[in-house]
């Protein structure tokens, strides 16, 4: 396959290194050092796109980040899909496998175009919300076959083999574009000796140096940059990104720098390398150097192939070496783009016209043009474009000199490429990220940075200024301010010496008028990608639709994938023009990060598959692993569920496990609970103050269950706490609730009891803890331990202290489960050697782990309730019955006494908790399930509670269950029902939520 | 993302580090027993949702575990002022 | 073994004291990372690589809470421990097997030989007058170790502080968050750092670490 368009010399590509690459199943070659766009153009591909809603055949219009149409899905494999890659910015390598990513069935001839072309008119804005609204039901029909026939790329189905991470970066100064103003202000800084990061989105640093021909300080534009990277690379401080897209600017100077590691050699990563790193910079100061993207030029079926912008094909012809078409007709209002003329001509290819919107046309460069003998054409414009798959030819007509309506007569010229340039917009993106509104420059015709509360500084195009000896200079300038606002000492940069160019001044102009008025004239494009023409927004204007915010959002202008970044302020322009208004009184819609679409990969980071959230263990884990447990995640530990044998059913090892526990012996690892190790002489009055009930007169050796509630009276965790010393307490938490109560417990300390003396420390992981519960537990637990176990000296609610399996214990006997139980706590590197004695010595007694599940169902026989399962934040200690477990008459107003006090709390009519017993015992309650008094009254029904915790009792041969039931204490023996979704009606008796063993006398043996 | 300075571990630090704790200088009522619903309601419910000016507590849960003030504008989101709980604010809205 | 008093005279405890270093012949002690079998790992894995990692297991962790106001508090620290606590923020000391850093302007770590817990422990109780809390929380956490020269990469990837050799000179120690967990971070060498992790965290840690230091090449060392 030929490079048709390819330049035998010049560019910055290696044609000693051909590549191969494939674009829509055909190979094609390219060299080192190109992008797909100009490899495709080298190679005269024309269309590489279908438009979105007329599938209108498109071709490259840039050479950069603002590329519209050349978004295509890159991979060569299914894993290595990825979508909406621009072409522009997409590096070549050998094996590159591409496509466009819309038409069907293919871009060359799309069925969809035929819609296009039987109705002009046919999608006007809004067209989606209006035609496809209804039935809404048949959206989804619409949808699939919107999307085959035009899409936007498609995710890969198979799992990313890749490596992605993040890694966190700290500066004095982050300069965001390595153009010519970058590159200066972050050389300054580094010879001031800030810690410097300058990235760029481009594979080499030098912005559009790149493909410029200038001389700067007597070198090539491509050797000065050379010297100046050289340079930043000596500074051990420094640190440089290219390939590197600073995708967003965040509060307090926070950035985030995509950087693409491998994307550019090859398919896949490197093994062991990572594909992407997301930078995550906290800067002290920011220089943004973005630069500023050239606007095309609005006019009729600018939109086919062949339509560009001016300096993308400058940046072709010399960056690249190709020279994308062989007649050039250029349309500018400005001086600059005359550049391109001269690129064109020195190119070897015919320039068949500059027309120049302007009357007068006569800068240096101008000048230059028509030496070359190129005609210039001035106050005219091309009013539309000829062909269909590519230009053939341009209609030009004089025009006012406002450009406003055409007024003279049209001649017509053949040729097969357009290049346009309405002037240049600052790249005010970032800028914008951080909630600054841009403002409006009427002198350079664009928007720049508005004012920021961010240590933010600005240079070159971002800031308007284009000419090379300013851009230099303002770079030079944000380094020594960024330097001496770091405190350092600014350096002194020599400014090179560049040519200097007069140039005669630009005129304002976005959209080229036509002989006939915008409605009917040909589509003039304003929005690529999302098709959104002149004429779409003159029509929302007109439907009231006058706001930016709400123009952008009827015609979906700056929706795409590219986010309007070439047509939003033509289309800001054309709308405020149609309402009769100013930009600046327009307004402009903001920018939002990403600037460049990002793979969620990289977002994700080394945070997926393990390691996407942490696991926590006990230190038995490695037994629960091997003794088949199943585990329930319980905040962030995995906590074994229940420990099935073969062939058993969940329901089986439930039942298996629950009677071990009230026949003979069972074990838990509790260890997961929150522990807090409190001491100081205040500690007992501060958790009277924390606790709802009574801490007075608690005596060492003693244990306690307490409840915590909020300021607002609501239970919010429970556990308990043991006296070890007069000033000396463990508490426990509830697993999930462990941070949050220390965290609760410190910030009454630190801002509102401060004088009380007491400190708090955290000792969950220190601990390992095992319950051995049931009637064995005595039995079991004596084969191991010195301690006196018997009733008489070691009492229920009592702990000791004592040696276990050879390891210093604390033992507590404390029971959750209603059986004799005993919760062993040793220093947790002894965890699993004390859990391995137990069941040495446990075989004869069937010593059975049990796991979370069979520990809910034994402690609801009991009616104990599970904080944050039978609480959810609207529960008092009344509410489930536990006003034994408040004591009012404690001198301080503790935490939630108040609360409770309040008119709402001391309702007769609350939500209470009681046990319910289903009418037919072999019947479960589903948990959530909502009571009613009467089930086959109307919906909505009016709802009395709902279950809260429900089980099999495999114990007592039948269902139970708690749950809330409005003034349910009062209620017992009354039915409630149940009415469920399936249609099934569940009939329930309110009862005592303690279904077994109500005097408690199991555990006090 | 903001950056805060703590004042404790007196220097900078990345906001993953901290916990928002709402607003500052609510002190709880010396007897509670004693307010009226209508003052405990304001005590436990009511908070200021200012544009501007915010006097917030933040906890440095990864750090020192203190709790210390905040005084931040909720439009710019900028930082003005940190200082230690007990201490009062030197930036304060006008009005 | 036993400080406390028989609970018959339970009025005269204040806090509870306890030697919790087993000194039976089979008894095992284990790690937080344990079952990762390092040492296994260390002799099969001689190869270089840029990012070294050793855990400094089993060794004694007290955490000390007092104010500097506290005269006897600190005073009694440094008789105890031969070293005086800290007070400059994110600061550390070493004196021969113990160090100690600073947490907090009223909470160090120290870190000692497992031995020596309790007798320091009893010491410090012993020593100091006034209000202060000292807890044994050996258990619950270990010491990882990450050296080489590639060991500063891999922090970045893990925490959100400021590794740079100007803003955390050798001896800084700062806690922070590290990857979706916590460590207190202290730099104890040019190229050395140590992490204070929790117990339940560390095998996810160690999962991290051989998934953020894979670039570099990491060696486990014993």
């Amino acid at each position: 396959m030929s490079q048709k368009n390819r330049l035998q010399s010049g560019g910055r590509i290696d044609r000693s290194k051909a590549l191969t690459f494939t674009y829509n199943g055909r190979q094609y070659k390219g060299y080192q050092g190109d992008t797909i766009a100009s490899a495709l153009l080298a190679n005269g591909v024309d269309i590489v796109a279908r438009s979105f809603k007329y599938s209108r055949p498109r071709g490259i219009v840039a050479a950069g980040a603002e590329e519209p149409n050349a978004v295509l899905q890159v991979g060569a494999t299914e894993a290595t899909q990825v979508p909406n890659v621009r072409a522009t910015q997409q590096e070549l390598y050998d094996g590159l496998v591409c496509g466009a990513t819309n038409g069907w069935p293919s871009v060359e001839s799309d069925m969809m175009g035929l819609m296009g072309k039987v109705g002009g008119n046919m999608m006007p804005p809004g067209f989606y919300y209006k035609t496809f609204m209804y039935p809404q039901s048949m959206w989804k029909t619409y949808e699939k076959f919107i999307r085959m026939a035009a899409g936007l790329g498609r995710a890969p189905k198979e799992v990313d083999q890749d490596e992605y991470d993040a890694v966190n970066q700290h500066c004095d100064l982050m300069v965001v574009g390595a153009g010519p103003a970058g590159l200066m202000a972050a050389l300054t800084a580094a010879r001031s000796g800030a810690r410097v990061i300058i990235a760029d989105e481009q594979s080499e640093f030098g912005g559009h140096l790149l493909s410029s021909r200038e001389r700067i300080g007597g070198k090539s534009a491509a050797d000065w940059v050379a010297d100046i990277v050289e340079e930043l690379a000596s500074y051990p401080d420094v640190l440089m990104l290219p390939r590197s897209t600073v995708n967003g600017y965040h509060d307090h100077n926070f950035l985030t720098i995509n950087e693409n590691r491998s994307d550019y050699k090859g398919d896949k990563a490197p093994a062991d390398q990572v594909r992407q790193r997301m930078h995550r910079v906290r800067a002290h100061w920011v220089v943004l150097a973005t630069g500023a993207h050239e606007r095309p030029l609005v006019y009729g079926y600018n939109d086919v192939p062949g339509c560009m912008i001016a300096s993308a094909v400058s940046t072709y012809i010399n960056r690249y070496g190709v020279v994308p078409g062989n007649k050039l007709v250029l349309m500018t209002t400005n001086d600059s783009a005359y550049q391109t003329a001269l690129d064109w001509a020195d190119a070897g290819r015919e320039v068949v016209a500059v027309v120049d919107t302007r009357a007068k046309a006569e800068g240096d460069l101008v000048e230059a043009v028509r030496k070359r003998g190129i005609k210039v054409i001035t106050g005219s414009a091309v009013i539309e474009v000829s062909g269909k798959k590519r230009v053939s030819g341009v209609t030009v007509a004089a025009i006012d000199a406002k450009g406003d309506k055409v007024v003279g007569g049209a001649q017509h010229m053949s040729c097969d490429t357009v290049a346009s340039s309405g002037g240049w917009s600052p790249v005010v993106h970032l800028s914008c990220h951080t909630g600054s509104r841009p403002v409006w420059r009427e002198d350079i015709f664009g928007f720049v940075p508005g004012p920021t509360v961010q240590k933010q500084l600005i240079a070159g195009g971002i800031n308007g200024t284009y000419a090379l000896e300013k851009v230099l200079a303002e770079g030079v300038e944000a380094g020594r301010e960024a330097a001496t606002r770091l405190g350092l000492t600014a350096a002194d940069v020599q400014l090179p010496n560049v040519r200097s160019l007069s140039e005669g001044k630009a005129m304002e102009l976005y959209h080229i008028p036509h002989t006939k008025p915008t409605s009917r004239a040909p589509k003039q494009f304003v929005d690529y990608q999302n098709d959104v023409t002149a004429a779409a927004i003159e029509l929302a204007t007109r439907e009231g639709f006058e706001a930016i915010e709400h123009v952008k959002r009827y015609t979906a202008m700056g929706f795409g994938t590219d986010q309007g970044k070439l047509g939003n302020i033509n289309g800001m322009a054309i709308t405020a023009k149609s309402v009769g208004q100013t930009i600046p009184e327009t307004g402009t819609t903001v920018f939002r990060p990403n600037y460049t679409p990002i793979a969620f990969g990289a977002i994700a980071g080394r945070n997926c598959k393990e390691l996407f959230e942490p696991k926590r263990f006990s230190a038995m884990h490695k037994w629960h692993e091997e003794n088949g447990a199943l585990y329930e995640d319980v905040g962030q530990w995995k906590r074994p569920w229940y420990f099935p044998k073969a062939g058993e059913t969940m329901q089986q090892s439930l039942d298996r496990e629950c009677k071990a526990v009230r026949e003979s012996v069972g074990i838990l690892d509790a260890s997961t609970l929150g522990k807090i190790d409190i001491q100081g002489k205040d500690a007992r009055e501060f958790l009277a103050r924390v606790y709802t009930n009574a801490w007075a007169k608690l005596g060492v050796g003693k244990c306690r269950y307490g409840l915590m509630c909020k300021e607002d009276g609501m239970v919010f965790d429970d556990g308990v706490t043991s006296c070890l010393g007069e000033n000396h307490f463990l508490m426990t938490t509830t697993t999930g609730g462990a941070a949050g109560v220390l965290e609760w417990l410190e910030l009454y300390h630190q801002t509102e009891w401060p004088e009380l003396e007491v400190y708090f420390t955290s000792v969950t992981d220190h601990w390992a803890t095992m319950t051995i519960s049931g009637p064995n537990s005595r039995k079991l637990l004596a084969e191991l331990t010195d301690i006196d176990l018997s009733n008489d000296t070691f009492k229920f609610m009592d702990w000791r202290e004592g040696s276990v399996a050879g390891v210093p214990a604390r033992v507590f006997r404390i029971s959750f489960t209603g059986e004799l139980s005993f919760e062993v706590n040793v220093q947790a590197n002894y965890g699993l050697h004390v859990w391995e004695k137990l069941f040495e010595h446990g075989a004869k007694y069937n010593l059975t782990p049990y796991g979370t599940e069979t520990m809910h169902i034994l402690r609801a026989e009991k009616g104990f309730i599970i904080a944050g399962q039978d609480t959810d934040g609207s529960v008092t200690p009344h509410d489930l019955g536990m006003s034994w477990c408040v004591a009012d008459s404690k001198p301080f107003s503790y935490i939630g006494k108040r609360g409770m006090m309040r008119s709402d709390c001391v309702r007769k009519d609350r939500k209470q908790m009681v046990g319910l017993k289903t009418k037919d015992p072999k019947v479960v309650l589903p948990e959530g399930a909502q009571a009613v008094a009467d089930p086959k009254q109307p919906i909505p029904m009016d709802l009395l509670g709902h279950v809260s915790s429900s089980y099999w009792s495999a114990n007592l041969n039948r269902s139970i269950a708690l749950g809330f039931v409005k003034g349910g204490l009062e209620r017992m023996g009354e039915t409630v029902y149940y009415p469920l979704a399936d249609g099934r009606v569940i009939e329930a008796e309110i009862c005592s939520p303690i279904f077994l063993d109500p005097k408690g006398e199991r555990q006090n043996v | 993302m903001l950056h805060i300075y703590c004042p404790h571990c007196c220097e900078l630090r990345e906001e993953e580090e901290f916990h928002a704790k709402g607003q500052a200088h609510i002190a709880r009522p010396l007897d509670p027993d004693n307010c009226t619903d209508a003052e405990w309601g304001n005590y436990v419910f009511y908070r200021k949702n200012p544009r501007g000016l915010h006097h917030e507590i933040w906890y440095h849960s990864t750090g020192c575990r203190k709790f210390f003030n905040v005084t931040r504008d909720t439009q710019t989101y900028a930082i003005k002022e940190v200082y230690k709980i007990g201490e009062q604010p030197q930036v304060v809205a006008e009005g | 073994m036993s400080e406390t008093l028989a609970p018959e005279k339970e009025a005269t405890v204040t806090v509870a004291v306890m030697n919790q270093l087993s000194t039976a012949k089979d008894v095992r002690a284990e790690s937080p990372l344990h079952h990762a079998e390092l040492d296994k790992l260390a002799s099969r894995n001689p190869r270089a690589g840029g990012v070294s990692l050793r855990e400094l297991k089993l060794l004694g962790h007290l955490t000390l809470r007092g104010s500097q106001q506290n005269q006897s508090f600190m005073n009694g620290c440094a008789e105890v421990l031969g070293v005086a606590l800290p007070t400059l923020p994110l600061t550390s000391v070493e004196k021969g097997s113990v160090s100690i850093r600073w947490v907090s302007p009223d909470e160090w770590l120290v870190v000692l030989p497992a031995d020596q817990a309790f007798e320091v422990e009893r010491g410090l109780r012993a020593a100091i007058e006034g209000h202060y809390q000292v807890v044994n929380v050996s258990g619950g956490q270990t010491i990882l170790e990450l050296s080489g020269p590639n060991a500063r990469d891999v922090l970045k990837k893990s925490t959100v502080l400021d590794v740079h050799p100007s803003q955390f000179p050798v001896g800084k120690v700062a806690g922070s968050v590290f990857a979706k967990s916590t460590a207190l971070v202290r730099r104890s060498g040019e190229d050395t750092w140590e992490l204070v992790v929790r117990r339940s965290f560390a095998d996810y840690i160690w999962l991290w670490l051989q998934d953020a230091s894979r670039e570099y090449g990491l060696v486990i060392k014993h």
